[in-house]
């Protein structure tokens, strides 16, 4: 789990273009959206490929990221769970 | 009837034409086929968290936008109006390969959004949280005129006292490879590229993001008043000179009251006969601009010619670079400008000393 | 209220019909046109539906007799054809006889040739043609050509309210005196480059689209061109045109929200109309139809719906549907086939029907005209809005 955590981290700032943060900037439990990271639903629309991409997990409708996204350790867990590849 | 002004202006080009006088620092290249743009310090214009998305155009444009509105010390405007010919393709590029490399699958959002033409106008409004009128035109070699004529129309029916106005292209690897096949680009063993007397066809390209503060009232640092700007889809170049002359005529001047004209040359010869009629002949004793060997051919390459117009009025010189013939005024009042590519989508633009 | 710019002619193509006459009887008979995709190979071909024009290309350019080597994209086929029946409607003969200009709308321009031949140009001489048609204005100086118009041309594109845009420049050229005639309008052809931007944004439904139900999920996309031509009120004495309605107001603000979706309450939209009652000088009981943009996201229509309550004040919106479900979303054209549609609901006084609606929003109680109805309409307002929050409102009126 902390190695895909660790995964998660990396993969963020580089889909998203987040070239001022860096690993450790980002703790398991902080919020992505809003007041945390700052992220918006455009990244979580590029998140929700990369789940599709790297783990093959298909989301249908945009609203489920809202759950799954709100922390490194919610979507940890959630591809851990779900994950197909 | 309100009038335009042109108060402020933010060019980012081939050249350094920031944090300059005029040109005073220009270098002549003839010798690549593309000409880039000299890269601003985005960090000092937008934020991080902004910028992480955002296209080569998009960030240029917020750049220029903002230079020309702190020259004119505007802090919002009633009118966002910008044109693009090929809006930010570089997305557009990296959204189309990936649809075809990935056969449809795995696809982000992100550069889609990019490449739609209006996203430039589109971010700076979101930027300056500007509710105000936006529209973007797209049209060849006149979508950046098309945005004059709109926001001096803007002026006219009063429904805005200041507007900012741009014009935004840019070079993209792959489209500039098909450019080179289609010969809209000059062939690579063919240097040095000179614009004037050119002997062969296309053009050296360029890229750039040119904007300028427009408002209804003449202020301390006004460059130039924007007098008129028409635009005609077709013209013959037999007919040329009459066409320049009704529009002289219709705002009261004649080829005698013009100080310079500044023309569109790109080094195409068989579209510079345009220029060419006009040089030889209507215009032969008024002192002329070029000014494409300077940034490269682009749809909204004219913008630039319009910031070499307001820079010409406001310091009252024109730089050696820019001059076709050793003609000169001891007083540049009243500017004509005329721009055509390939033939199609004439325009001209009338600005004066105020 | 103000005379506003007379309408004297107008063509239309779409996926429920290809004239005017084919579209009205669509609309009048509910028959609409969402189906799978046929002339377009992509992936999604099983997953979603789309309005579109069940003609090829070949058929396209023959009905326009090209010459075989015309390097025309299906934007500019459908623009052409849909512009052309404009003119003839309105019985010009000598286009250039006044300052005439052309003012299109596109936001695919020349994608479908671009992304059909983009790694085969190097490969194949034939097609190196079709490399200049990917620049926004190559449509719109096609159809110029077409029609032998040399005056101003241009193009907009400010996304899917593009045709909005083109119809209140079309005016305000008018109305300052620039221009004695305009042709505004839109056009834009189905391509793989829209149907995955659009999927990739997750708002394309699986199924049909239902504007303001409360089920929506997401928009169908289609393909059109509709065009119309606005004349000066010399022009249209001097020759005793016969007009079809008028184009009385126009608005457009931004609502500087998000780069894609509209804002909660609505704003740019609630701008736009504010600024079209203005232009117009009509207050807002005076509409007697609203053709709404009604995309069927779930976003649009909350927002849009929102923007209208504060506009009419709740429990008075006027009848209102969005003919969405009949043609898909043609984006860049949405605005000028609706334009179309206005003057057609004016002229027939009718209210076209929203398909597909069955449950009101929970947000709130507004509630789509769902069949057809007739009744005197003297006002119609048209929404489009696009990406980037343009928002665009035009109101046509009766001539009077």
């Amino acid at each position: 789990m902390e190695a895909l955590k660790q995964e998660l981290k990396e993969k963020i700032i580089a889909v998203l273009n987040l070239e001022d943060i860096n690993l450790e900037d980002i703790n398991d439990n902080d919020p992505l959206f809003g007041d945390g990271l700052g992220l918006d639903s455009i990244d979580a629309l590029e998140l929700i490929v990369m789940l599709d991409k790297d783990y093959g997990i298909k989301l249908v409708d945009p609203k489920e990221g809202k759950v799954i996204f709100q922390s490194i350790e919610t979507m940890g867990n959630y591809i851990k769970e779900n994950r197909t590849k | 009837m309100r009038k335009t002004y042109i108060n402020g202006v933010g060019c980012i080009s081939a050249q350094k034409t920031v944090d300059t006088v005029f040109l005073e620092e220009a270098e002549l290249n003839e010798s690549d086929t593309i000409l880039p743009l000299k890269i601003p310090v985005y960090k000092d214009f937008i934020s991080p968290v902004a910028i992480r998305r955002m296209a080569k155009g998009v960030k240029n444009g917020i750049v220029a936008s903002a230079l020309a509105m702190k020259e004119a010390k505007v802090t919002t405007v009633d009118a966002i109006i910008t044109g693009t010919g090929m809006g930010c393709i570089e997305d557009s590029e990296k959204f189309l390969k990936t649809i075809l490399e990935n056969k449809e699958e795995f696809l982000t959002p992100t550069s889609f959004i990019q490449s739609t033409h209006n996203t430039v106008g589109a971010q700076i409004a979101l930027g300056l949280q500007c509710k105000a009128y936006n529209l973007t035109y797209v049209n060849g070699s006149v979508s950046f005129e098309s945005a004059l004529l709109d926001a001096k129309m803007k002026m006219e029916e009063e429904e805005a006292s200041t507007v900012l106005i741009g014009g935004i292209d840019e070079i993209a690897d792959y489209t500039t490879s098909l450019f080179k096949l289609a010969g809209f680009i000059k062939k690579e063993n063919q240097s040095p590229y000179r614009v004037l007397n050119s002997t062969t066809k296309g053009a050296v390209h360029g890229e750039g993001a040119i904007f300028f503060a427009l408002e209804n009232e003449k202020k301390e640092n006004t460059y130039a008043e924007v007098l008129d700007i028409e635009i005609l889809n077709k013209l013959k170049v037999e007919v040329l000179e009459d066409k320049i002359k009704t529009f002289l005529n219709a705002n009261s001047l004649q080829i005698s009251d013009i100080d310079a004209v500044i023309l569109g040359y790109n080094g195409d010869v068989e579209y510079d006969t345009y220029y060419n009629t006009l040089s030889e002949n209507a215009f032969v004793n008024t002192p002329q601009v070029y000014y494409k060997h300077l940034c490269g051919e682009f749809n909204t390459a004219s913008a630039f010619g319009l910031w070499v117009g307001a820079k010409i009025i406001k310091t009252q010189q024109i730089p050696e670079i820019l001059k076709v013939n050793t003609l000169e005024n001891t007083e540049y009042k009243t500017i004509l400008l005329y721009n055509q590519y390939k033939g199609i989508d004439h325009s001209f633009t009338l600005i004066s000393r105020c | 209220m103000n005379k506003g710019v007379a309408i004297t002619g107008m063509g239309i193509i779409s996926a429920i019909g290809n004239t005017v006459e084919e579209n009205y009887f669509s609309l009048v008979n509910n028959k609409a046109a969402i189906t799978s995709i046929e002339n377009i190979p992509t992936v999604h071909k099983a997953v979603i539906k789309v309005g579109e024009i069940k003609k090829t290309n070949q058929q396209l350019a023959d009905e326009l007799q090209l010459a075989a080597d015309n390097n025309f994209s299906r934007t500019a086929l459908l623009g052409t054809i849909a512009a052309k029946q404009a003119v003839q409607n309105a019985g010009i003969s000598s286009i250039n006889e006044y300052r005439t200009g052309l003012i299109s709308a596109t936001s695919v321009g020349g994608m479908d040739m671009t992304e059909t031949h983009y790694y085969d140009y190097f490969e194949n001489e034939n097609l190196v043609k079709y490399i200049s048609c990917h620049e926004g204005g190559d449509v719109a100086h096609k159809i110029a050509d077409e029609l032998d118009l040399q005056g101003m041309v241009t193009t907009i594109s400010t996304a899917c309210s593009s045709a909005a845009n083109a119809i209140m420049l079309g005016a305000r050229l008018i109305k300052t005196g620039k221009l004695d005639r305009v042709i505004v309008g839109g056009t834009d052809a189905l391509a793989k480059f829209t149907i995955n931007g659009f999927k990739t944004l997750m708002i394309l439904s699986d199924g049909y689209n239902m504007p303001f139900d409360n089920d929506r999920k997401g928009l169908n996309l289609g393909e059109a061109a509709a065009y119309l031509v606005l004349e000066s009120d010399a022009i249209v004495e001097k020759e005793n045109k016969k007009v079809l309605a008028r184009v009385s107001g126009y608005g457009n603000a931004n609502d500087a929200f998000h780069q894609t979706a509209s804002s909660e309450n609505g704003e740019g939209a609630f701008l736009a109309m504010e600024k079209a009652f203005q232009v117009a000088n009509l207050k807002s009981e005076q509409i007697d139809y609203i053709n709404v943009h009604g995309t069927a996201t779930p976003n649009n229509d909350l927002s849009e719906g929102r923007a209208i309550m504060r506009i009419f004040g709740e429990n008075k919106t006027p009848d209102f549907s969005s003919t969405k479900p009949f043609t898909g979303h043609t984006l860049a054209a949405a605005a000028a086939i609706e334009a179309v549609y206005s003057v057609l609901a004016i002229q027939n006084n009718v209210v076209f029907p929203n398909l597909n609606f069955k449950t009101p929003m929970e947000e709130f109680n507004l509630v789509p005209q769902t069949t057809l109805k007739h009744k005197n309409i003297e006002h119609v307002l048209s929404n489009s809005f696009g990406f980037g929050g343009n928002c665009s409102t035009l109101i046509f009126s009766k001539s009077i």
